[in-house]
């Protein structure tokens, strides 16, 4: 069956009011209708409390705000958990009494740095096998499981990656299967349970994967086993998700006009890839090449849906106006090559090369040592353009560690710039960020101070560490 | 025969003729030796060496001067420990000699040996040799066996990459070594004294004709036997501070044998021991995390902490991103490590270790020209390798990486039509 767009467009308006409980109207008529079965779209809510903070005035600073401008000499002023003002210098500003103030002379400040690719915690240190519980790797399509119920928030490397200026951060499932299942985006404040870190109204995502990884744990197992074999997964799994939103759309539909329908039953991996169709839930697709990604581009259009963000696209700058047209950013390293066949043509360019065609730019980490450096990751790939002559401003590549991904993740309306009313994510770096020597002072998450450099009582320690050797990092 | 001896003259006579004579001048020079830093320094090359290390010195007629101000230049740096060579694509497909399987010829491991396994045409070499680095220790990086075999150290020139083999045997003395001997260190230990105490008293030539019950191969007890001597150096890897004492009271055993440790994450909590031992290490300075049970010590200031004892430390242990030791050694600099040695472990240290610093990692009459010009300090993130010499020649800045850069970058520019893979440079 050929489904067309517009058909598609009336379809995903239907559902998208599927997850929303209570959103139905009971317009009873003669028949006794059962209770409407709605879906709940929330049900392992944050119970995140931020630190608490003090209304904080940096001054004398040199300010990146993460959306294309910096400002020498300035002050920020943050209080109540929000951004409250950017100065220049000489303006004034009104300040809290009890303003903590700290001159910023010499230092810097930035948007906390987001990482849109993780597995701290479903794959955490110490790396057991008791604690593999990143890929779900008994179904080439297992969009039904969470990787928020596989966090194990005592893994040490959230608080590693805190000292690194990471305020927040996605937890992916692995690349094993096609549809590897949902995501959760954190904050990064390390603490008892998954939901004490769950950031608040974040929307949900899911992991895909192109690829060596399906084919190569399938291949012996029923399959996939080529990437031909891959795209068929794919299409398949979106056309039975599409029946099941037909489904429920007439069981809507019935329930409006009044009839006595029975609901269909839940299917937890087609719901969740109904929620991908209709736009709730974000794609996140695990892809290097090239041509795969735009066969994958294809396949959106085919069934509808949006590609926000190619994970890793190490051949990204071969179609970056392709990834600029179909509104697609992809999330980088700036020099990781050759571990496998499909990342055999890594470039040192590809960060700034997908930037200067005008497409959607990322440093991702998806390592437990990487995403304590994200910063010097941004700053390789902005020099190594500027050696190949492309010239970004220093103070647009920011861009790539926090409104991007915040965008690529649904929060850059909460958090990802310095801009009044945003969450107060801000690192206070002791130098210039682009140097290897550079490192963060400070890092506040909604105006909380979460970590001082020089105040190794404030470094988080998990569970994990206490009262063994190092504990935390300490000699 | 005679007529290869021949062949090989006349190639040797072909270079020296065509070598030009540079003098690289005004930049900053660290030399690794003991003219320490040079601000304003004249580096002379001749026949593929340097000639001279020279302060505010001119260049001499009949070289061609490289303008060096305002830039640094080092030594070509040193990958401590790489498979470079051994390894074009890890997983799956292509050529992977950094790994094996069973063979006859070795029942311990001791007996493989790399010098026959580098391909010089492997594309990382010229990937990481513009970045910098001009020679690294190669070696297998995964085997079931007791040891990992003998490793080389190769120039990344793309030719004659074998600068000298059998330049160190490795061995896991951590978990992993545990795992393949059995599954407990309290099997591994006792094996690995028994294995060199029969090649400390097997003959020096087992006759082919009587029959051999070794736990070793013949081929084994002959590479053995070369470590006992102390001819090549043994590289011990452990993270858990009561493993390093066990390296530690290995050496006291075996005063011989030249011990390096290797990764030793937390080499830190025995830093004075191992300075009194005399063992170098070689370590990734940016592991911090406690992946097991052996690492909980993991720590960012490793490398600054043993450098503060007095231990010699070799920064570098990848293969394809080894041309990121030096953001490596820049990490430790970060976290406490003096920014000489930084240089150090990526240079002088790493080639003492393998008893090869007359040749590389330094700069001083007679050593071989492989020298690097840097936009600025190697160890920020933000400089680059600008031109790189290796064996008295300036190479050419490219591989394949660059070609690829170049083809899609031109392939943006206006009324570009052409396909793709029409899209060639001169």
């Amino acid at each position: 069956m050929k489904i067309t767009p517009s058909k598609l467009t009336l379809l995903a308006v239907c559902s998208a009011t599927l997850f929303v409980a209570g959103c139905a109207k009971d317009k009873s008529k003669d028949v006794t209708q059962a209770p409407k079965v709605t879906i709940q779209s929330n049900p392992y809510p944050s119970t995140y409390k931020p630190i608490e903070g003090q209304p904080t005035l940096i001054t004398n600073v040199t300010i990146l705000d993460g959306i294309g401008n910096k400002i020498d000499n300035g002050s920020i002023y943050f209080a109540d958990g929000q951004v409250q003002a950017i100065a220049q210098s000489g303006q004034t500003l009104d300040v809290a009494v009890n303003t903590v103030i700290i001159d910023g002379s010499g230092k810097w400040v930035t948007p906390g740095i987001i990482d849109n690719h993780s597995h701290l915690g479903v794959y955490p240190s110490p790396s057991t096998h008791s604690h593999s519980d990143g890929n779900e790797m008994t179904n080439p399509v297992t969009a039904q499981v969470w990787a928020e119920h596989s966090v194990w928030p005592q893994d040490p490397g959230f608080g590693r990656a805190l000292a690194g200026g990471v305020t927040s951060l996605q937890i992916l499932p692995g690349s094993a299967n096609l549809f590897g299942g949902r995501s959760v985006v954190l904050k990064n404040v390390p603490n008892r349970t998954m939901q004490d870190m769950k950031f608040p109204d974040a929307p949900y995502g899911m992991k895909m994967a192109c690829g060596e990884n399906p084919k190569r744990v399938y291949g012996q197992k029923g399959g996939p086993m080529t990437r031909m074999g891959n795209v068929a997964g794919y299409r398949q799994a979106w056309s039975d998700a599409q029946d099941y939103m037909r489904k429920w759309e007439l069981y809507e539909k019935e329930y409006e006009a009044g009839k006595n329908p029975k609901a269909p039953k839940r299917d937890l991996k087609l719901e969740t890839l109904a929620g991908a169709l209709n736009g709730d839930i974000r794609v996140h697709m695990h892809c290097y090449r090239a041509d795969e990604m735009t066969v994958m581009m294809d396949v959106m259009k085919e069934f509808d849906y949006q590609i926000g963000t190619f994970h890793h696209a190490v051949e990204a700058y071969k179609i970056a106006d392709k990834l600029k047209e179909n509104n697609v950013c992809s999330a980088m390293w700036a020099d990781w090559w050759g571990f496998k066949m499909e990342a055999y043509d890594g470039i040192r360019e590809n960060i700034p090369a997908v930037h200067a065609a005008g497409a959607c730019a990322i440093v991702h980490s998806d390592s437990d040592l990487g995403i304590q450096r994200l910063n010097q990751e941004a700053a390789k790939a902005w020099s190594d353009g500027l050696r190949a002559g492309i010239d970004i401003p220093m103070e647009d590549v920011w861009t790539w560690l926090s409104a991007n991904p915040a965008k690529s993740l649904g929060i850059f309306d909460k958090t990802g710039s310095l801009e009044k009313g945003k969450q107060a994510d801000i690192v206070l770096w002791n130098g210039n960020p682009f140097s290897t020597y550079t490192k963060a002072e400070h890092v506040y998450i909604d105006g909380g101070l979460a970590y001082s450099l020089t105040d190794e009582m404030s470094w988080p320690v998990s569970d994990f560490e206490l009262g063994q050797v190092g504990e935390g990092d300490k000699k | 025969m005679k007529k290869l001896a021949v062949v090989l003259a006349s190639l040797t006579l072909a270079t020296s003729a065509l070598a030009n004579n540079y003098a690289i001048v005004g930049g900053k020079v660290h030399t690794m030796g003991s003219k320490g830093t040079i601000e304003n320094g004249t580096v002379l090359i001749k026949d593929g060496r340097i000639e001279s290390v020279l302060a505010n010195g001119t260049a001499p007629q009949g070289y061609e001067v490289i303008n060096a101000a305002g830039k640094v230049v080092t030594p070509g740096f040193i990958g401590a420990l790489t498979s470079l060579g051994l390894v074009e694509v890890s997983s799956s497909s292509g050529v992977v000699d950094s790994s094996i399987e069973k063979t006859p010829i070795s029942n311990t491991g001791a007996a493989l040996d790399v010098q026959y396994a580098i391909n010089p045409d492997s594309s990382l070499l010229a990937i990481t040799r513009l970045e910098g680095m001009t020679s690294a220790a190669t070696a297998i990086n995964s085997s079931h066996y007791l040891f990992g075999g003998l490793g080389a150290i190769i120039s990344l020139s793309g030719q004659s990459p074998v600068l000298k083999s059998a330049a160190f045997m490795t061995i896991d003395v951590g978990s992993e070594g545990a795992e393949n001997a059995g599954g407990s260190r309290a099997a591994l230990w006792v094996m690995l004294d028994k294995v060199l105490q029969e090649a400390e008293n097997a003959s020096s030539t087992l006759s082919a004709e009587k029959p051999w019950y070794g736990l070793n191969t013949r081929s084994d007890v002959d590479a053995l036997k070369r470590v006992l001597k102390g001819e090549v150096p043994l590289f011990m890897r452990a993270d858990r501070a009561a493993d390093i004492l066990q390296v530690i009271s290995f050496k006291d055993r075996h005063p011989n044998i030249k011990v390096v440790l290797v990764h030793g994450v937390e080499a830190w909590r025995v830093a004075d021991q191992l300075a009194k031992a005399s063992i170098p290490v070689v370590i990734d300075p940016e592991y911090n995390l406690p992946g097991g049970f052996d690492q909980m010590g993991a720590t960012l200031s490793n490398a600054a902490r043993l450098h503060d004892a007095g231990v010699q430390v070799a920064i570098g242990m990848d293969t394809h991103n080894i041309r990121l030791a030096a953001q490596h050694a820049g990490n430790a600099v970060a976290n406490g490590l003096p920014h000489q040695a930084g240089l150090e472990a990526l240079t002088s240290i790493p080639a003492g270790i393998f008893g090869v610093d007359n040749d590389i990692g330094i700069l001083k009459p007679g050593s071989f020209a492989d020298i690097v010009i840097w936009s600025g300090d190697p160890l920020e993130v933000t400089e680059a390798a600008e031109t790189v010499f290796v064996g008295g020649e300036p190479i050419e800045m490219e591989s394949r990486q660059t070609k690829l850069r170049d083809r899609y970058l031109s392939l943006r520019k206006e009324g570009n039509n052409k396909p793709s893979q029409y899209q060639r440079s001169e």
